[in-house]
This record gives C-alpha cells, sequence and structure tokens, in this order.
C-alpha cells in the first residue's frame, strides 16, 4: 500500500496532495522510534584552529575523509560548544577551494602554474642561498660584529603548532634573519 | 593571560574593555555566563559601539575610540579619592610607598614627564629611578604618605582625570562613568574579584601598551592580580598566537622571552650583563637572575657540540639587531627595496597589515616570496590584484599547499597559557605537505648546498642541530627538544646524581649556565620523563576553582594562574578570597597547597611578583618607553584637541613620515573611524571567507554608522558608500544602526564609524579590506598598528 | 520513551549564530548566498537549506539600546497543526516529544507549511520540471535525538542558551530563570516569562522571553491554528475525498496551490 501510493505520486508527476488521499492511511502506520545517524559523531581530539580559547573538538572521520567536527563535550573550557567559525570547520579539509599543489608564478606571469615538491624545495633553497649571501652583514661601519642578513624577511607563525614555530625560529636565526615577524604584532 | 578561561567564572565583576568578547571568543561566554549565576557577577562592557557584548551586559559604557586611559584614569582618581583601593595589597604587593627619585618631574600642562628630547622624540629616563638605600635597596614608605612615593605621585597624577574632563574626554556621559566606577571598584573588598578583559581595542593604538599598563595599574589597586577571577586578561585572536609569541617568532625576542642579542653584545658574557637584572633585596626572588641557564641551554639545544664554553657557546653565530625590525619597519624596509626574498607562513598581511596599498606596493619589489598556505591569500596573489598588470610585477612566488589543522599533530597553546596536544585526524589532502615537513625539506636542502659549495658564514647553519630525518620530524622529538634535556649527569650540591644525561629534565629548575643542559624554550617543559604532559586529558578538576591542572599543561610549570603568591595575605599565607582560594599555605604540612604557588617559600620570606628584580607589581612602571604613568594624549589622527594638556599625541612613537603614509587633516577627514572583526569571519578572512557557511552570514564589507550621521549624509541603511581616508577607500554597504551614536566630545558632536577588515579580492566573499584606510603608525613601545582610531569621510557612492 | 524538551534563553543569547552554522554542518545543508542588507542578519528568512536562524533586531527602549536576537525554528507542538493535517504521515509526534519528520514520505502538499501558527515549514522543490516538493524543517536533529545525541544546536551554544533534556527538568529550569529574571539584579526584566509550556499542548521547544512575546515576533494566541484545522479537517477534507472522483481538476488546482507557494518563497 505504502510502495504503491508512493509511485502513484511518482507516476503522477505532479506534487499532489490528501485531497487525493483519506488520512487514516497515512496515520495508521508505525512510527519509527529511532532515524539512523546521518554520519559519525567525531573521535579524533583536535583542538579548534581559530581563536585562542583553545576549545576541543571531536573529528568524524569516515573512509579517510572528514564527516564532521562539533565541540568535545568532555573538554573542560568548551564543553561541547563551538562557535559558527569553529562549527564551520568541517568545510575545510576538502574544500574545492583549498590549494592542493605547488604553485608557482614565474617573473611577470599572469597565471599560476603547477610544480613539484622535487622541483620547487631546491629553486627556494637556492634563492634564500643567494639572497644571504649576497646580503650579508658580518660587522657595522662601527666596527661591531652583528652576523645578520636584512634581506631576506619572514611573516607567520600564529596558524602553526608550537613545535613548527620553533623549527622555524630556529633555522631563521641560523640563516641570520632579523626581520621576523607575525600577527602577535599587529 | 593572567588567568585563564575558566578562571572568568570566579569572578565578581567582569570589565569588557578594549575587546568584543562575545563576537570574538564566543565559547568564553560559559564563564561569563558561570559567573553571573555563581556569584551574581556585573558585566560591563565598554566600548565605541554597543556590540553582541553589550547587548547582554550589565551596564554598558561607551566610549570615544582612543580614550582608554582617560576613562580608566578616571576610575584611578575615583578609587583614590573614595579610599575605595586594597590598602593592605597595595602597601605590600606594588611599588606605592616606594620612593621614587626627587628629580623626576611631570608637567600636567605639557603632558610630559622629565627627559623629554622633542628632537629625538624620546625620553631620558635617568629620572624616572627609584631611591635606594646604602645596601641599593629601594626606599618605603609603607604609611604612603611621603611626598615622592609612588602612591602620592600617582594620586596626584590622576587627580586631573576628574569625572567632568574625562567625560569630556571619552564622551561617556557622566551618569554612566560614575556606574561602572562604582560597579568596579567595589572588588577592592578584600575577598571580592573583579577581571579585566581586553584585546585589540586596547593595544592598537600608538599608546596601547599604556592602555594596558591602566589597567594593570588599577587591578592592582583594587588587588586584583594573583586572584582567582581577577586578572589582566589578554583575549588572543588565534589558535596559537600565544605559542608562537612565546616561541619568539618575534625580531626582538628568542624563545621563552630571551632578549636578541643587539650590537653592543659583543660577546655573551656582555649580553648576559645587559639583559640579567640584579636586585640587593634580600626578599626579592629576582628570576630572570637564572637567564645566563637559560640563553646557554639554548644556545646547547640549537649548536649541539660545536657549542662551547670557548666559543660562547656559538652566541656570534646569533644575528644581532640594530634597531627595530617590527611589522612596519619591515614593510617600510621592503618598500625601499632593503628586503628581497620573503617567506610568509599562513599570514595575509596584503589584508591584515595596516595602511594595505603600501604593504602590497611593498610586496612588488620583492625578488621572491614563498607562501606557504591553504588558500589562495590576497599576498600570494598580490601580482594579479585589481589594478596592476601582471607583467609590470617581477617577483617569482611560489605557493605551497600547506597540511590543515587536522592533517598534523602537535601542541597549541591558548590564551590561558595552556598547551594542548592536537592528534592528527587524516592524511594530508592533494599534494599538501604538513609545515614541519616544509620546513626540514628546505632547511637540509641549503644545508647541503652550504656543506657541498661553502658560502658566506656557513657555522651557524653547519653547526645548527638538525637531525630530524629525511621525511616529517616527529613533533614529539621536536617537543623533547623544546622541553630540555640533561646532555651529562647532573649532580646536586652532595654530588648525587638527580637527572641522568640524555633525560628530559623535570622543569627549568634544573637547567644550567655550564652548557651540561639543552633547552629550546626554558619556558615550555611539557615533555618531561612522565611523556608528553599537552596530551593529557583529565577532565577531573580537584581544584575547586577550576584550575583542571590535569589537563593539557600550562607554562610556567603548571601554574594556571600567575603572581598567585599575591592572592594571599603576606603573612598568613590566608587567601584574602577564603571562597576561592587558588593556594594556601598549609601550617602544619609546611606547603603551599592548589595551584603551583609563584615561588615556594614560606609566606612572609618573598615578594610575589618574582619576575621583578624588586619582587613587587610595578604602579610605577618605568621600563616603558613612554611614560611611568599612562597619560592620556589623542591617536595620530583625531578630530579633536587633547583636553589635558599641550601634548596632542603621544611625544615618543616612531612618525613614518614616509611615501603613500599621509596624515589626515581633520577638516576633511572629520569623522573618525575603528576597525574590528566579526565572529563569522577570522582575521584577513583566508580561513573563512573560503568557507560558504560563513560567507552566508557575512557575506560583505559592512560600515556601520549612526542614524544620525547617516541622516546628515543622506545614507540609507543597504546603500552602498565608500569611506575614505587620506590613504585608500573602501566601498561597503552601510549599516545604519542605533547602536552606534555620536559623540559629545568637550561639546561638540563626532561621529565615529566602524568596519570589519576581513575582506579581500579573493576568496567567495571579496571586498576592500578596511586595512586599505588605516595608518603605517605604531606604538611607542611595540609598534602595534593604531587601528583602532584614524580618521575619515563618508559618502554616498 | 522519555520526554524531551528544548529550552531557548533569550536573555543569554548573543547572537553568534554557531547554532545556524552547527544545523547546516550536522544536517548537510548548503550555505545560500546571500547580501548584507544593512543588518548582520543573514539568511533573510528559513528557508529548505535553512532550519534555523537568528532574527536580528534593535530597539530603544528607556534611552538604551536593546539588541535582541530570536532563533526561529520548528517549535515542535504537541497539538501540532502540521500533524493534524499532513495526509501522509510524514510529520508525525514521536514518542519522545518532538515532530519528527520522513522526507521520503512527504507529497508536498505544504499543508504543515500553510497551517503552522509558527510559519515554519519552508518547501523545496526537488524536480524543477513538474515542481515536485517537499516540506523541510527542523527535526530537533531527530537522529541525534533517537540516538542519544543532542541536539547539535543546543550542544554547540557558547552561551548555554539553549539547553536539551527531559521535559520536567526544563520546564522547571525555564520557570526558575524567569524567576530569576523579574527578580532581576542590575537587569532586570518585569515582563520575563516562559513561552510555549502549555500552548498547543506544550511546545517541545520552549523560550524563556526577557519580554513580552509580541516583541519577538510570536504570535500570543497560536492555539487559533487548531481551530481552523479543525474545520479543515471536517470540510475541506471530505470535500477533497469527494474530489478524488473530479480527480484532474483536483489535481491541477492542488498543484496551483502548492506551486504559488513554492514560487513565493523563491521570490522572498
Amino acid at each position: 500500500m505504502e510502495l504503491s501510493r508512493r509511485n502513484f505520486l511518482k507516476l503522477s508527476g505532479v506534487a499532489t496532495g490528501s485531497l487525493l488521499l483519506p488520512t487514516t492511511t497515512a496515520q495508521a502506520r508505525e512510527e519509527p522510534s529511532t532515524f539512523p545517524l546521518r554520519k559519525r559523531v567525531g573521535e579524533v581530539p583536535t583542538i579548534c584552529t581559530y581563536c585562542a580559547v583553545g576549545c576541543g573538538a571531536i573529528v568524524g572521520v569516515q573512509d579517510g575523509k572528514v564527516v564532521s567536527i562539533e565541540g568535545d563535550p568532555d573538554h573542560p573550557i568548551n564543553r561541547g560548544s563551538l562557535c559558527s567559525k569553529g562549527m564551520a570547520m568541517a568545510q575545510i579539509p576538502h574544500n574545492p577551494q583549498r590549494v592542493t599543489k605547488v604553485l608557482y608564478r614565474a617573473p611577470g606571469s599572469a597565471q599560476w602554474e603547477e610544480k613539484s615538491w622535487d622541483w620547487a624545495i631546491p629553486r627556494i633553497a637556492r634563492l634564500i642561498k643567494k639572497t644571504r649571501d649576497e646580503n650579508w652583514i658580518s660587522k657595522t661601519p662601527a666596527g661591531n660584529v652583528v652576523n645578520r642578513t636584512e634581506a631576506i624577511a619572514f611573516l607567520g607563525g600564529s596558524q602553526n603548532t608550537n613545535e613548527e614555530c620553533y623549527l622555524w625560529v630556529k633555522a631563521l636565526r641560523a640563516l641570520g634573519l632579523v626581520y621576523i615577524e607575525h600577527q602577535a604584532r599587529i | 593571560m593572567t588567568n585563564h578561561w575558566i578562571d572568568i567564572g570566579n569572578a565578581d565583576v567582569i570589565m569588557i574593555i578594549g575587546s568584543n568578547a562575545a563576537e570574538n571568543h564566543p565559547c568564553c561566554w560559559k564563564w561569563v555566563e558561570r559567573a553571573r549565576e555563581k556569584n551574581g557577577a556585573i558585566l560591563i562592557s565598554v566600548d565605541p559601539r554597543f556590540t553582541r557584548t553589550s547587548s547582554i551586559a550589565d551596564i554598558y559604557a561607551p566610549l570615544r575610540s582612543g580614550t582608554d586611559i582617560a576613562f580608566i584614569g578616571g576610575m584611578i582618581n575615583y578609587i583614590l579619592e573614595n579610599e575605595l583601593y586594597h590598602k593592605e595589597y597595595v602597601v605590600e604587593y606594588t611599588n606605592a610607598p616606594f620612593l621614587i627619585n626627587p628629580d623626576f618631574r611631570f608637567d600636567p600642562e605639557t603632558g610630559l614627564f622629565s627627559g623629554y628630547d622633542p628632537e629625538r622624540r624620546q625620553y631620558d629616563r635617568s629620572t624616572w629611578t627609584y631611591q635606594v638605600d646604602e645596601n641599593g635597596v629601594p626606599l618605603r614608605d609603607k604609611t604612603l604618605q611621603h611626598p615622592n612615593c609612588v602612591f602620592q605621585l600617582l594620586k596626584r597624577h590622576y587627580s586631573r582625570y576628574d569625572l567632568d574632563t574625562v567625560s569630556r574626554i571619552t564622551g561617556t556621559p557622566k551618569e554612566k562613568l560614575i556606574e561602572v566606577y562604582e560597579a568596579y571598584a567595589q572588588t577592592g573588598k578584600p575577598g571580592k574579584a573583579g577581571t579585566i578583559m581586553y584585546a585589540m581595542g586596547a593595544t592598537q593604538h600608538t599608546y596601547g601598551t599604556q592602555n594596558v599598563r591602566a589597567y594593570a595599574i588599577l587591578q592592582l589597586l583594587l588587588g586584583n592580580i594573583g586572584v582567582a577571577g581577577g586578572g589582566v586578561n589578554a583575549l588572543r585572536g588565534l589558535h596559537n598566537v600565544q605559542g608562537s609569541t612565546d616561541m619568539c617568532l618575534l625580531f626582538h625576542i628568542l624563545p621563552g622571552y630571551l632578549k636578541t642579542p643587539i650590537e653592543k653584545d659583543q660577546s655573551l658574557a656582555q649580553h648576559l650583563e645587559r639583559v640579567t637584572p640584579k636586585s640587593n633585596d634580600p626578599q626579592s626572588v629576582n628570576w630572570w637572575k637564572n637567564y645566563p641557564k637559560y640563553m646557554v641551554s639554548l644556545l646547547k639545544a640549537w649548536f649541539g657540540d660545536a657549542a662551547t664554553k670557548e666559543n660562547d657557546f656559538g652566541f656570534n653565530w646569533l644575528p644581532k639587531n640594530s634597531g627595530n625590525y617590527s611589522h612596519i619597519s619591515l614593510f617600510e624596509a621592503m618598500f625601499n627595496g632593503v628586503i628581497k626574498g620573503l617567506i610568509v607562513f599562513g599570514q595575509n598581511p596584503a589584508v591584515g597589515g595596516p595602511n594595505a596599498n603600501k604593504e602590497r606596493k611593498a610586496l612588488e619589489k620583492l625578488d621572491w616570496m614563498v607562501v606557504i598556505d591553504l588558500w589562495h591569500t590576497e599576498t600570494a596573489n598580490f601580482w594579479r590584484r585589481p589594478g596592476v598588470n601582471p607583467a609590470d610585477i617581477k617577483t617569482e612566488v611560489f605557493l605551497l599547499p600547506a597540511a590543515s589543522f587536522v592533517e598534523r599533530e602537535g601542541s597549541v597553546t591558548n590564551s590561558g597559557r595552556w598547551l594542548q596536544w592536537r592528534w592528527k585526524a587524516i592524511e594530508p589532502v592533494g599534494d599538501a605537505k604538513p609545515d614541519m615537513w616544509i620546513t626540514n625539506q628546505i632547511m637540509r636542502e641549503i644545508r647541503r648546498l652550504y656543506r657541498t659549495e661553502g658560502g658566506t658564514f656557513p657555522e651557524p647553519i653547519l653547526n645548527l642541530t638538525w637531525d630530524y630525518g629525511d621525511g616529517l620530524p616527529d613533533a614529539e622529538e621536536v617537543a623533547r627538544e623544546i622541553s630540555g634535556r640533561a646532555l651529562v649527569d647532573l649532580k646536586d650540591k652532595d654530588g648525587k646524581v638527580i637527572v641522568k644525561a640524555g633525560q628530559q629534565l623535570k622543569n627549568f629548575t634544573q637547567l644550567r649556565d655550564d652548557g651540561s643542559t639543552a633547552c629550546g624554550n626554558w619556558l615550555y617543559n611539557y615533555f618531561t620523563e612522565e611523556g608528553n604532559l599537552a596530551k593529557r586529558r583529565d577532565p577531573v578538576d580537584r581544584s575547586g576553582i577550576g584550575l583542571y591542572s590535569n589537563w593539557g599543561w600550562n607554562w610556567p610549570v603548571n601554574r594556571r594562574i600567575i603572581y598567585n603568591r599575591a592572592s594571599v595575605h603576606p603573612v598568613t599565607g590566608e587567601p584574602w578570597d577564603k571562597e576561592h582560594p587558588v593556594i594556601r599555605w598549609d601550617p602544619v604540612a609546611k606547603k603551599w597547597v592548589g595551584d603551583v604557588p609563584d615561588g615556594g617559600a614560606p609566606p612572609g620570606t618573598i615578594l610575589p611578583f618574582i619576575m621583578k628584580p624588586e619582587g613587587v607589581a610595578r604602579i610605577f612602571g618605568f621600563g616603558r618607553t613612554d611614560g611611568p604613568f599612562p597619560e592620556h594624549y589623542e591617536p595620530w589622527e583625531s578630530p579633536v584637541r587633547n583636553l589635558l594638556s599641550k601634548t596632542q599625541i603621544n611625544p615618543v612613537f616612531k612618525l613614518w613620515e614616509t611615501e603613500m603614509n599621509p596624515r589626515g587633516d581633520p577638516d576633511r577627514y572629520p569623522i573618525i573611524a575603528t576597525t574590528y572583526r566579526v565572529t563569522e569571519h577570522m582575521q584577513a578572512g583566508g580561513m573563512s571567507r573560503y568557507l560558504p557557511w560563513l560567507v552566508e552570514l557575512q557575506p560583505e564589507v559592512f560600515v556601520e554608522m549612526s542614524e544620525e550621521l547617516a541622516a546628515e549624509k543622506g545614507i540609507k541603511s543597504g546603500d552602498q558608500v565608500i569611506v575614505e581616508s587620506a590613504r585608500g577607500q573602501v566601498r561597503g554597504v552601510a549599516l545604519v544602526t542605533k547602536r552606534l551614536k555620536p559623540f559629545k566630545v568637550n561639546g561638540q558632536i563626532v561621529h565615529e564609524i566602524g568596519l570589519p577588515w576581513h575582506y579581500g579580492f579573493m576568496g567567495l566573499a571579496t571586498g576592500n579590506s578596511a586595512n586599505l584606510l588605516t595608518p603605517h603608525v605604531g606604538d611607542a613601545n611595540t609598534m602595534i598598528p593604531e587601528f583602532k582610531a584614524f580618521l575619515c569621510d563618508v559618502r554616498k557612492a | 520513551m522519555a520526554q524531551v524538551a528544548m529550552l531557548i534563553d533569550l536573555s543569554k543569547c548573543m547572537g553568534c549564530r554557531a547554532c545556524q552554522v552547527a544545523c547546516k554542518e550536522w544536517n548537510d545543508l548548503e550555505a545560500e548566498t546571500t547580501k548584507n542588507r544593512g543588518t548582520y542578519e543573514n539568511p533573510p528568512d528559513l528557508s529548505p537549506n535553512t532550519w534555523t536562524r537568528i532574527r536580528f533586531q534593535e530597539d530603544v527602549e528607556n534611552g538604551e539600546v536593546r539588541w535582541r536576537f530570536f532563533k526561529e525554528q520548528c517549535l515542535h507542538c504537541t497539538n501540532a497543526p502540521c500533524v493534524a493535517v499532513c495526509p501522509t504521515g510524514a510529520l508525525k509526534n514521536h514518542a519522545m516529544g518532538f515532530v519528527s519528520y520522513e522526507e521520503e514520505l512527504c507529497n508536498g502538499c505544504a499543508y504543515c507549511a500553510n497551517f503552522c501558527p509558527f510559519g515554519i515549514p519552508r518547501m523545496k522543490v526537488v524536480n524543477r520540471l513538474t515542481g515536485e516538493a517537499k516540506a523541510t524543517k527542523c527535526t530537533l536533529c531527530q537522529d541525534r535525538v533517537t540516538n542519544g545525541y543532542i541536539p547539535v544546536c543546543a550542544k554547540t551554544c557558547p552561551a548555554d542558551a539553549i539547553s536539551f533534556g527531559d521535559r520536567e527538568t526544563i520546564l522547571a529550569k525555564g520557570r526558575k530563570r524567569v524567576e530569576k529574571l523579574r527578580a532581576g539584579g542590575s537587569r532586570r526584566f518585569p515582563d520575563a516569562n516562559l513561552y510555549g509550556a502549555d500552548v498547543l499542548g506544550g511546545l517541545g521547544v520552549m523560550y524563556v522571553l526577557p519580554e513580552k512575546p509580541e516583541k519577538y515576533g510570536l504570535p500570543t494566541n497560536p492555539e487559533s491554528a487548531l481551530t481552523v484545522v479543525s474545520a479543515w479537517k471536517e470540510i475541506i477534507q471530505p470535500l477533497g475525498q469527494l474530489a478524488l472522483g473530479v480527480g484532474v481538476v483536483s489535481i491541477a488546482l492542488n498543484w496551483v496551490v502548492t506551486r504559488r507557494r513554492v514560487t513565493e518563497e523563491q521570490e522572498a
């Protein structure tokens, strides 16, 4: 009965209504007590990637893809809550607009071209070395040793983990950079 | 934050000033509500706009952008006049009783302190000092009566900030001032706590540091520092901006707030001599006296066996500063062609930087730029921004795909200094790579080049300990290096081995200055022999005040509320607030219970502010460049003259009288503008303007203005308008609202508008960044740009 | 099964709209293309892709600005007119105290939308050629709730303005909060009230309102919808069954009615 009724509606080709149907039929159908969960509720704990409240979130993963992110109910600060940005985090990892290839823009070019990591890393290392070597200040005019380059600058870090920040600061100071700044300043 | 998020729930009065916390830190609201439910806390919102925070506050007080010092100065005056301060706290725990050099002066007419040099726009601070006895210990008058004691100087200074004067400056109605002052001053009673929650509304001014100093002075007078529900709480904006600051990706500091060497420091000894503070007060712990241990251990972590006592542990391999290299200076140098190459990691200065037109132009001067990000940011795409021809721009640009937060692991530090571990959930999408993989590959290749080809000054590069394998460095391995380990067996005074060679240290008290320990950041001892403490997830609070001491790990030494020794009576060690004790001296067991105390010595033996050489907190703050007391000046661009003195603007901050950075004339640009964030977007927008759910909520640039201004300009809500400053133009939708009101400043009507700065020419929601309008000027101490108050005009498009 | 209920405390709501995004996140609802209309509020209305939203409203009272936030969504009536008129059983009163919805059973008649006293259900066109439509509305996260999770909007609310649980507990919580708001401290609301405890047999979603219901656009007499429903059931529906014999005419008539509603919504 159920099936045939729906088939009828489909076949009739219009969004029709109860003018045609005895209501008793519909109400006789047994009501479901549970509905299947649309997707997996998160399991992997993470920390929200927006502000510095440091809310806990749980990431639901199915087939290697993030399907849901919601607040971590065990987290003592946010206790399951997230704000609008936090609740939108599930749109980050598989976002079609995300940059997922190494991109290169040659001087004067009007477009990006895709490159490989194997191409980009040596090229970048070479540019850093060249710029550093050509713009090294070992002493000031007053004769003080300063061992630095002012020709390379670095910006960033607040979107990174502590370990990532640490490795950068270690590498940058070893390279002799002094123009090291990030969002915390501004 | 001196305290932490959950601790807001312990407050009796909450003052949110220079912050729109409901908007920008929504999940802290649980704790604001908790304080209201549990303690009947009063919530005060002080803001130029009636915001989402104001919408649920008990008291809303409007103030004109940039007048916090007048507003708080008025409250300081009110508290002193009515003797509402916490006397015992002020006498014992602050420098209020300290006697100041008799040559120190403040001239109320000029608004200047002694030692000002107008040519160099600098102070000679030699008179801003304590009087000391024959042993070099500062002289005190605990009766607070001596005319030259800090307390009396403070009283004199702020006596000028009476209610009428303050109201004329701030535009806050006098009765609102009284309402706020009365409500907040209640927390001066011992056992009551008031918290100040602030953010960029306080800091982004040419006197931003002094705004925060004003809050600190207020909190010290009321005895609100170190106690549960108190504190001066900077609500930080990015998920690891606290950690990146602690790791010191900033020109002037090295990990753990060590000082970057300067030109004068020609040897390690000279450096240590210059920066290690001394104290002759037997009660002062003067924690920074340990600086040499931290510096030497950092050098050992970086240069390993190559760092020896003979070569100053490689000290001269570190670059030395000869000036200021902060954000604005950096872009000025880039604009002038000094900087040839730029590496940008998850930042977007083409939207977020001040005077964005100039900063975008500066990027054109680069030979090369490497951007590591998840998104096509405006910075990465500056060469194809509207109005430029890519063919004219010769910069070589790399955009490297970074792994997102669910595709890598590591620790992040929240605003309350909690380190929490973030687990990896999925593999990086496409060719994206974790940031540490990228750093490692670049550094390995650079090292290979120097090893095989040689080059300029290769020592620091080749001697650097860089042994993280050829793939992705193990985050926990790096965490161990940061946390610190013994390089040889460490022995105590009796020769007993306390830490074996190769073991992780318990904390920084085990660090040494002889090269026997290595530690990447002395404040971050989160990986011990017990394991990775950032991973702890014990959801039980055993403190009764929400410390959650076994959840994650807190710097320093898992201390959740810093300066907590000020939360107890100086002699008995009994908490001021018996209901919310942070620590308490157990006289039977002879130990502190509760949070990790700021110094474990018994009560009455040491002073509580252990990071200050004088052991107490500074009401008189002689370390700042622009004065020991906050003094009201006007923003760089202001439509009104300073009503308090003849000095219109902060006399000390650097004026960048450079190309593309003109100053707006109030006749042409009579309206105050301020910039801010909305809850639906993130910073420069990379992390939100590509997410459709967020774009739906806030799709466009809008300009908030009062009904009065809109009527004057013939603008209706929803109209397209143009905001123009001396530096640029922004187009947006007019949002005409009852929530903004013109200010009455010294009898004159002053309009203020506001607009968010999140937008740019890339992403799903595009528009002009408000930073096309903002100036290249910054705070006298920190150089943070003055985003929060500048001049503009607005018209219908 | 125990009766559950949701309480939306508008004295705590700060308009952050985490609930709006949470609803989209859990229910996989697409973002809408919007523009700024001179307000923070967006999208401008409920829609097949927006099952809940915050309405923003500004006012000045006694010289003080008020910025009211109102969470719009299905209120899950016990005597739900939509259930009464739903011909296919797509909408039902679930034993746990909410109005469940099964889209595959919906025939697109739009009666739920026409009879809802709160104007909540929206029609979604699933076939542009034929105009075939389905009703959409908040299901109180029926899949979560029947599997032991709380609705995602209640879970995510940073201000704890949305609570969810056993109906009796929720009612008690609401009453207590109203008393507190009436007594007030510095923020006193003499007109504070609990909306929905009794109307339409008791709402599954109730509000703590600091001010009178009219201030939030809530009907003071939603019960009147029931009178209409009753009339409809007694008169119009039998007529419809009679019309079965007439056939094609009724189909056409019905199509016109539904189609018009869908078009109106799209234009809005």
